[in-house]
């Protein structure tokens, strides 16, 4: 079994505020879509962030450390979450990431973890 | 001895189905290529006359090669044994494992692996013609006029991705099929396209492509006889192939569909793409390959241009049009409404809002306003249009032809 991050993404500092009635759909359909993760033991791990705005940068260079505001990243699009899977190949990834860009109604990037094995 | 054009003759003919085989046994790209390749080496040394078999012996001896090699490894290295073991779990050459039951040719597997969505467009056309076609990376560098190292540089992203990210190595189940044969298919129209697009002069190198997108489509076809747009596919490329002897003039430059001198349309490639048409047709489902095919067909079939059935190519571009709705295909109509009912009608369409608004930029829309305006007598605005035309044209011999008829209007 191969392990994915599927991380959810989504344009600006702060969150979209969508009316109340969608949020908790989202949460809803978020919240079967773990059960549902956990349930197939696909699951590994999963988190939703807060927005980027509240990210710190620490940088170490020559025993010098210095911390700034973040994000790190200066690109509009951020990430909000994710999840850690397991899964057999991509296409199995990237079907069980289709089911969570359609719960959390965003786009979903799947990534390779590295094997703990590999050299 | 056997000379080294008849193995050459041999790897072209081979090589996709002997890396696609190993691909399933070694379990990894890379390691099929390099063992067919080692396998090509001994062939070109030990072969005295050419087995009955050539393509099985390449099969075989890599294997045995790249298994002995591992085995000799395997003492130092614990990852050689457990790829060795792996090997050996997936069975002999002639004993693919498919779940279901389903028994498919390697090569399936491996049409879908570098067609894969997962891949970018341009890998994925790398990637099919080098594993596939047997193409080397120079080869395909200079049909795309690209730089050897970038296509070299796409072709090792591309392949670690599937190693990496795990972009399995099997056929995709009936219900994936649909959305999984769309790139497939395209790959291949898109080789044919970059051949065919090829500007005179280009040379050699790139007019292959066209043969290399038919070998490919015939192969999909014998893949998968039973899907209507892969045969579809096949067809609209031996339609557009048995014409590619008219498209070049006497001075080497480009002859338009309505100017070529049809006794030099290849009959034989016609015929067949005529058949195929009407035998996918007959299945009761239309996709957009199969109803470009049966567009050229139409052509195919009129000894003179001006035999045309236009009013034919008008309701298939409308069927068209229901299928593949875009601004694209709506101009495409126009131009043959044109020849059915007359400029007037065709300019209408082409400036209808939608098909006006989204194609501002494109510059064969501008050439087919200009080319209707010139017919209704609209001389200024033909004018007018003609050098935005020119304006958006990047290909210098085409730019010469549009300016020639900007002239000619006395503009």
């Amino acid at each position: 079994m191969k392990q994915y991050l599927l991380s959810v993404w989504h344009d600006g500092a702060e969150y979209p505020t969508p009316p109340a009635e969608v949020m908790e759909q989202m949460f809803r359909d978020v919240d079967a879509f773990n059960k549902e993760l956990e349930a197939s033991g696909a699951y590994v791990f999963a988190a939703g962030l807060h927005p980027a705005s509240t990210a710190t940068v620490v940088q170490s260079s020559g025993g010098q450390v210095t911390t700034t505001d973040g994000p790190y990243a200066e690109s509009k699009e951020q990430m909000g979450g994710f999840w850690i899977v397991k899964a057999p190949d991509l296409d199995a990834a990237l079907a069980i990431a289709a089911r969570g860009a359609a719960a959390c109604q965003g786009p979903v990037e799947v990534r390779p973890l590295q094997d703990e094995s590999e050299d | 001895m056997v000379d080294a054009d008849a193995v050459g003759r041999v790897f072209r003919a081979e090589h996709g189905r002997c890396v696609a085989t190993l691909t399933r046994l070694l379990g990894d790209i890379d390691l099929a290529e390099e063992a067919v390749q080692d396998a090509f080496t001994v062939a070109c040394e030990r072969w005295q006359e050419l087995p009955p078999n050539p393509g099985g012996w390449i099969v075989t001896t890599a294997r045995r090669r790249a298994l002995d090699r591992w085995r000799r490894e395997s003492t130092r290295h614990a990852r050689h044994v457990e790829a060795l073991r792996l090997a050996e779990a997936r069975g002999g050459p002639d004993g693919p494992r498919e779940e279901g039951g389903a028994v498919h040719d390697d090569r399936l597997r491996m049409v879908f692996t570098c067609c894969h969505p997962a891949l970018a467009p341009e890998a994925q056309v790398a990637l099919t013609l080098k594993l596939l076609g047997g193409l080397d990376t120079a080869e395909i560098a200079r049909a795309f006029l690209l730089p050897e190292a970038t296509l070299a540089q796409r072709i090792v992203r591309a392949k670690r991705k599937i190693r990496d990210a795990g972009i399995p190595y099997r056929v995709p189940t009936e219900a994936e099929l649909p959305g999984r044969l769309g790139p497939a298919l395209a790959v291949v129209y898109l080789v044919y396209t970059a051949g065919h697009s090829a500007a005179a002069g280009d040379g050699l190198h790139r007019v292959e492509l066209c043969a290399e997108a038919v070998r490919l489509a015939r192969l999909l076809a014998e893949l998968m006889p039973d899907e209507p747009e892969v045969l579809g596919l096949l067809a609209l490329l031996l339609l557009l192939e048995s014409r590619r002897p008219a498209r070049t003039g006497p001075d080497g430059g480009l002859v338009l569909l309505p100017d070529q001198d049809r006794g030099r349309w290849d009959a034989a490639l016609a015929a067949e793409g005529r058949a195929l048409v009407r035998a996918c047709l007959r299945r009761g489902a239309p996709g957009p390959y199969q109803v470009q095919a049966a567009i050229n067909a139409v052509h195919s079939d009129a000894a003179e241009a001006a035999a045309t059935d236009w009013p034919q190519i008008v309701r298939l571009y409308d069927l068209l049009l229901t299928l593949t709705p875009t601004p694209v295909v709506a101009l495409n109509r126009a131009v043959a409404l044109a020849e059915a009912d007359g400029p007037a009608a065709a300019l209408a369409e082409v400036d209808r809002s939608d098909v006006a608004g989204a194609l501002a930029g494109y510059q064969p829309w501008w050439v087919v306003r200009a080319e209707l305006l010139v017919r209704l007598g609209r001389t200024g605005e033909a004018a007018a249009a003609y050098r935005r035309a020119v304006e958006l044209t990047g290909n210098a011999v085409e730019r010469e032809h549009l300016a020639r008829r900007l002239a000619a209007l006395g503009g």
